[in-house]
């Protein structure tokens, strides 16, 4: 019916007619948009306008300098009674970067191990690889942050009946403590001779690859490089006197004191995000390695190559093309998923937003905060991966 | 053939197939099995090791605890009190507020009422082989969503202003499509019949809408538990295709003005954590809007939920569009196809299969993310449950693991159950573009 009706239009008059010329339309399609937005835009400010001055509530960023009536119970910057908001909002966003960051590596170490057990020849470990991957995946997040946290550390006995794990590690339902490290005079001598190992291996690394490409010659850099890692601080260590010392956590009264603490909505939160996103990368990093074609192993295989060397050397490097970008936008559902925490109140952006809103009512700033927050975080992620993603991409022509 | 067959019949040539041999005994049965896959070198017999240890430390206990050690009858906390085993009989007396939150007992039929058409128009429209598709979608689009909204409120809205506003928004239309029909004496009488349509359905809708069964109204504040998880999971999935449809368009169009307010939304509504955009439906849209008008909780939450979602379908349908070769669309163009011909018979189509496992992805973790409701003071399923261990008369140590359980089983089923339809679909519809 609408196609008789077309040909008929393309008939005589209908040719000259402005409606049909799609540029005219486009024009008047825009317009309309643009207007309707604008209008809905300008609605919106003087109603909320209106709103605020009928509940007096002052808009604008000023709140800010404004003593908060609460401290976030973990920080990273020093917190006091006289701390503004301001500083209570920078410590809850160094909070969700902390978790982000960590959840990321955890994360990212799960998703390759995982991915790579659902692919291995062994039935027992794919099986269990399979198994963990379908479960988790299928389960909210917030339910197993909940169960975490409320009913597996939540449930660990009081600090008398501590479990210990030796060496100073213990877990409790106040936290998990470990020894904290106490850096004393001469200690920047052991920091010197990190930096220089690291230097030492980036240049050890360029030398090796050059002479590989002169002679063929492979040369043991990660060997080498862990030694100079681990042995140059190691030596500096004793030449500097032994200067570390540990703050062993011991029982004293009804709680803990000394050592370093991790306060135990941290490890649920730490254990929920790395579980959860660790089975969405298993699945990106099966599905890269099952895009690199049976001929590349095949080939290797053929050219005498270990299969130990041919996973590293051959299959991987092929398969992060095709995870590199499905793992960014895990990487940021991780960062974006932390906001969960105000669920067991661990103190990230969201949460300590959440009281500053609850104290101050300026509710469109603190949201204005949390997504210029989540936005740059995206950005930033976002840009990096993809700088990584270019300098491993297949270059072609 | 047969000439060959017969000029062969030298007594070289075997006459009759050789009957088949069974394998090797070393390399078939559950011995060499064993062999190849759990232990087939040290390191593997190391892992296939390692992993039954791993099974052995968490699959009896998990047993235990569900089955072995577990109550199944009692009234109160004096049945679980004394077990490690999980709490059924908590699950089971608890069982009505888990699907009908704070529901009156004595309506629960309307919800009952609700799920079980649901399921009766659902499950014929997911069983391709079934007839009546066109006719069973129509109802779950048009009828299913009106019966639900009078049988779960059961309010009856008067519509004295909007009705007034409507009819003369339905004149304006009706007006200008025959103003224009007249001036550029282009057949778009079709268009005339569509808006026409369109419009005595919505009025119909409306006129449904303001009948008064004789319900009991049930404010949606005592809404709570599955019911909520359900309406909540529907509308989003049920208002983002559309929308992500529009806004993966606007993103290819070649207007700026669209391309540039669709690029926004979705990177915008794609950058922040759903929390966020729960707490701005719920502390910030009832300032956006005029004074005296307010929206119901759950309604908010909705709008956010469907906003939310909608750009992350509208990437997926994207990526759908971008992996249509161009020749599709000069073949429509060759036709003479309009843009919403093209789109809607040829383009669209084909988009719209090749990203179902996208679709269907979106869909689960929009079912998962219903959960997040509970920190704006909803209570779907897992708010149910999580505010259930707050009562002292079902307090043993145990009962949050059973009501975890519960509800994790719960929601593993119907997302397992949409991961495993999908992958039917998919397979079902390889037409072609797959090698």
């Amino acid at each position: 019916m609408a196609a008789n009706s077309h040909q008929a239009g393309d008939g005589s008059s209908a040719k000259g007619s402005i409606f049909n010329d799609p540029k005219v339309r486009g024009y008047i399609y825009q317009i309309v948009l643009v207007g309707g937005l604008v209008y809905l835009v300008w609605n919106i400010v003087q109603n909320t306008a209106h709103n605020l001055e009928k509940q007096n509530i002052a808009s604008g960023f000023g709140f800010l300098d404004n003593t908060a009536g609460f401290l976030p119970n973990q920080s990273l910057i020093d917190l006091s009674a006289t701390s503004t908001y301001a500083e209570a909002l920078l410590a809850g966003l160094l909070n969700t970067l902390l978790i982000a960051v960590i959840g990321i590596f955890f994360a990212t170490i799960v998703g390759f191990v995982m991915g790579i057990a659902r692919l291995s020849n062994n039935w027992v470990i794919s099986k269990m690889a399979t198994v963990y991957i379908e479960i988790v995946r299928n389960i909210p997040l917030l339910l197993q942050l909940f169960f975490w946290y409320f009913a597996v550390l939540r449930t660990v006995p009081h600090p008398k009946q501590s479990l210990d794990f030796g060496g100073g590690f213990f877990l409790n339902n106040r936290g998990f403590f470990m020894p904290k490290p106490e850096f004393g005079e001469g200690s920047a001598l052991i920091l010197y001779a990190l930096i220089a190992a690291v230097l030492g291996v980036i240049i050890m690394y360029r030398w090796a690859k050059k002479r590989q490409m002169a002679t063929g010659q492979r040369f043991p850099v990660f060997l080498t490089g862990l030694g100079m890692l681990i042995g140059l601080p190691l030596v500096a260590y004793f030449v500097a006197g032994m200067p570390i010392t540990y703050d062993l956590p011991a029982l004293k009264g009804f709680n803990f004191a000394g050592g370093m603490k991790v306060i135990p909505e941290f490890v649920g939160l730490l254990l929920a995000l790395t579980i959860y996103t660790g089975a969405f990368i298993a699945e990106i990093v099966r599905a890269g390695i099952l895009a690199v074609s049976h001929g590349q192993t095949e080939a290797s295989y053929a050219l005498g190559v270990k299969p130990s060397h041919t996973l590293r050397l051959i299959i991987i490097p092929q398969a992060m093309r095709v995870i590199i970008p499905p793992l960014t936008s895990q990487y940021l559902n991780l960062t974006k998923n932390s906001s969960l925490a105000v669920a067991i109140a661990y103190p990230d952006i969201v949460s300590v937003g959440g009281t500053v809103l609850n104290q101050t009512g300026q509710a469109i700033e603190i949201i204005g905060i949390w997504m210029l927050v989540y936005l740059s975080l995206s950005l930033i992620t976002s840009m990096i991966m993809n700088w990584y993603n270019r300098s491993i991409a297949l270059v072609e022509r | 053939m047969s000439d060959i067959q017969a000029e062969q019949s030298v007594s070289f040539v075997r006459k009759e197939m050789t009957p088949e041999k069974p394998a090797p005994s070393s390399i078939r049965g559950p011995v060499h099995w064993m062999k190849e896959s759990l232990f087939s070198s040290v390191s593997n017999t190391l892992l296939t090791l390692l992993g039954v240890y791993l099974i052995y430390l968490l699959v009896p206990p998990l047993i235990q605890f569900a089955f072995v050690d577990a109550v199944w009858e009692g009234t109160n906390r004096e049945a679980c009190v004394d077990t490690h085993g999980a709490c059924w009989a908590y699950v089971k007396a608890y069982f009505p507020q888990f699907v009908y939150g704070r529901y009156p007992v004595e309506e629960y039929w309307r919800v009952n009422i609700v799920f079980l058409v649901g399921a009766l128009g659902l499950v014929p429209a997911l069983i391709p082989a079934l007839p009546f598709k066109r006719e069973n979608i129509l109802f779950m689009v048009l009828v299913y969503p009106v019966m639900t909204f009078k049988l779960l409120t059961g309010v009856s809205l008067s519509f004295e202003t909007w009705i007034a506003e409507f009819v003369i928004a339905v004149a304006i239309l009706l007006g200008i499509g025959a103003v224009t029909a007249y001036a550029t004496k282009s057949p778009i009488k079709p268009l005339m019949i569509i808006i026409g349509v369109i419009a005595l359905g919505f009025a119909a809708i409306l006129a449904v809408m303001s009948i008064d069964f004789g319900l009991m109204p049930v404010e949606t504040a005592k809404w709570g538990g599955f019911l909520v998880t359900l309406v909540i999971a529907i509308t989003g999935i049920a208002a983002s295709l559309p929308l992500g449809i529009a806004f993966a368009l606007g993103r290819r169009s070649k207007m700026p003005a669209v391309r540039l307010v669709s690029v926004f939304f979705i990177e915008f509504w794609r950058g922040v954590p759903l929390i966020t955009v729960l707490f701005m439906s719920s502390v910030v849209l009832p300032l956006f809007l005029p004074e005296g008008v307010t929206f119901d909780k759950l309604l908010r939450a909705l709008i956010g939920v469907a906003l939310f979602s909608a750009a992350y379908m509208a990437e997926v349908v994207r990526g759908g569009l971008q992996a249509i070769p161009k020749g599709q669309y000069e073949g429509a163009d060759a036709l003479g196809l309009t843009f919403w011909q093209s789109t809607g018979l040829i383009i669209m189509p084909q988009a719209l299969k090749l990203v179902i496992p996208g679709i269907v992805n979106t869909f689960i973790g929009l079912f998962k993310d219903t959960t997040l409701v509970l920190i704006i003071g909803l209570f779907d399923l897992l708010g149910q449950v999580q505010l259930s261990f707050t009562d002292p008369n079902w307090s043993t140590p145990s009962t949050s693991h059973t009501g975890y359980l519960f509800a994790a089983s719960i929601f593993w089923i119907f997302c397992f159950s949409m991961s495993r339809y999908s992958i039917f679909m998919e397979n079902r519809l390889h037409t072609g573009h797959k090698r």
